[in-house]
């Protein structure tokens, strides 16, 4: 008998399927028309074990980890527009883990920590680029609270670093260090794993992901009701007809107040305009995220070159995704005041994304008190470096019924209970946060 | 911009006004024992993708609080009144 190992036949779906040099190569060969979609587009079915409302990066992570945490697979992801068309296409991309609130600080080191081993897990490069992130502080009270975050934040593990202003100007020279800046720089707590990814790669490497595991994931769907037996959530209405499943959860911040009212769900959400700001490109000068700490502004440089920014709230509630011109002013302001050079750069875009803002800053990942609701909301500014632990935990919730340790104190009753997470320590008033 | 047509002032900058929130939102009497009406006062919002009620205040003008009808996905502003007319 004669064996050879050319009796095997060659997988070349897996070979191009798989990203990889070889995959490249591979496709090379053959002309680059192997390439296949990234994920199916299928007609939805009338029943799945569980359906996830809302195709962004929280519900993609969500389906990804229930299918390869939980084996899960029957899982339909519906969204309304395209995915990743909305925060998670419109923040500023940056990752961090710097909270220090018990309920907060662990589970954003998790996601830290999913998001520095993303891009193999899901092979597809979401560009992580632990660049580190610098947290300004202008005075010496400030540089007492950043102390004690940092204290904390390394008693739980997380990488922190307190550096002086000597130290902070010998890292990023470009700030404003001059005896007439408005809030001179006393210092930072840095975040050396910090960063930013490529947020659309995000949304698109969990997309894929959850496909290849079986998700159907549904575009131009959107849920108009809720079906109900027996008092429990047992499917939803949708543009392209009813949809059965035991299990529905929403992951549809910004606007989760209106999906919560339609299972008859009152929250403590309010719905805000966050813009973000991108200007032409430069050649690189800002190779970290700073932050602000004297007004809420956040900058770091695209991969493009384009200098990223972002600020304040707009103000009032708004489901509009467009941005007003007095934030623009105030948040071009705090550019100039912390980085002068900056001073005749000319903005490429801005864009506003809306906010599920709580009453207290944090989200919520639990079960509602609708039978079969599990509700995943309330982001606020913090959704995108979220992405990863949010989908983790809302699994978790969902496949276990119960909440993991990491989102056990990010309920939705803890407002009544008075047990608010707020990080900020502004009240119950959103557009302070 | 949104511009705020004050009753006192006449048409201002939305810069010269502070913003509260839901206008609808009323504080249980203070012999309301029960912990949820409270609670629901404190924290809970319909939010509405629409319509909205809300409270603005006059800071840098006349410094009276104003009821104005907004709606929230167009920013289309309606009535702007004081809000001591809604006192009860």
């Amino acid at each position: 008998m004669y064996h050879s190992i050319r009796t095997v036949p060659i997988d070349w779906e897996q070979l191009v399927s798989h990203y990889s040099a070889l995959s490249i190569l591979k496709n090379a060969v053959r002309g680059n028309r192997g390439w296949a979609r990234a994920w199916r587009d299928p007609e939805p079915k009338p029943a799945y074990d569980v359906i996830i409302v809302g195709g962004g990066g929280h519900g993609l992570a969500t389906a990804y980890y229930l299918a390869k945490e939980h084996g899960i697979t029957n899982v339909a992801v519906l969204e309304k527009g395209w995915l990743g068309g909305g925060n998670t296409g419109r923040n500023t991309t940056i990752v961090r883990s710097n909270y220090m609130i018990p309920g907060n600080t662990m589970f954003y080191e998790r996601s830290m920590k999913l998001w520095e081993n993303l891009s193999q897990d899901l092979n597809y490069n979401v560009m992580m680029s632990q660049r580190g992130q610098y947290h300004l502080g202008h005075s010496p009270a400030q540089m007492d609270g950043l102390r004690r975050r940092g204290n904390i934040m390394r008693a739980n593990g997380i990488d922190a670093a307190m550096l002086t202003r000597e130290e902070v100007r010998k890292q990023v020279p470009f700030l404003d260090y001059t005896q007439s800046a408005r809030f001179p720089v006393h210092g930072a707590l840095y975040q050396g794993r910090a960063g930013t990814a490529r947020h659309d790669a995000v949304a698109w490497g969990y997309a894929r992901g959850a496909d290849k595991r079986g998700v159907d994931i549904i575009q131009q769907c959107e849920v108009t009701g809720f079906l109900r037996e027996n008092g429990r959530i047992s499917g939803v209405q949708t543009t392209r007809g009813e949809i059965r499943a035991s299990k529905v959860g929403l992951a549809v911040a910004g606007h989760t107040s209106i999906l919560g009212q339609m299972a008859g769900l009152r929250l403590p959400i309010e719905s805000h305009s966050l813009q973000a700001f991108v200007t032409e490109p430069l050649k690189p000068m800002i190779d970290a995220v700073v932050s602000y700490g004297a007004a809420h502004f956040y900058i770091s440089q695209s991969d493009k070159g384009g200098l990223v920014l972002g600020g304040d709230l707009d103000g009032y509630n708004s489901y509009a995704q467009r941005g007003g011109l007095p934030i623009v002013e105030h948040t071009l302001a705090s550019a100039k005041s912390l980085v002068p050079a900056i001073s005749r750069l000319r903005l490429l875009r801005h864009w506003a994304g809306v906010m599920d803002m709580t009453m207290d800053g944090s989200p919520i990942i639990a079960k509602t008190p609708v039978g079969g609701l599990y509700l995943n909301g309330g982001w606020c500014y913090g959704g995108f470096k979220a992405t990863p632990a949010s989908g983790w935990c809302f699994a978790w919730t969902i496949a276990k019924d119960m909440p993991h340790e990491d989102n056990a104190r990010f309920t939705l009753d803890r407002f009544a209970r008075g047990y608010q997470l707020d990080e900020k320590a502004t009240g119950p008033q959103p557009n302070l946060q | 911009m949104l511009r705020l047509n004050c009753p006192v002032c006449g048409l201002r900058d939305e810069t010269e006004f502070s913003y509260l929130g839901d206008a609808t939102v009323q504080r249980p009497g203070m012999g309301n024992t029960d912990p949820a009406a409270w609670s629901d006062f404190v924290f809970i919002r319909d939010n509405p993708r629409g319509a909205h009620s809300e409270l603005w205040h006059h800071v840098s003008g006349c410094r009276q609080w104003l009821v104005v009808e907004r709606d929230t996905a167009t920013h289309k502003i309606g009535t702007c009144r004081l809000a001591r007319e809604d006192v009860r």
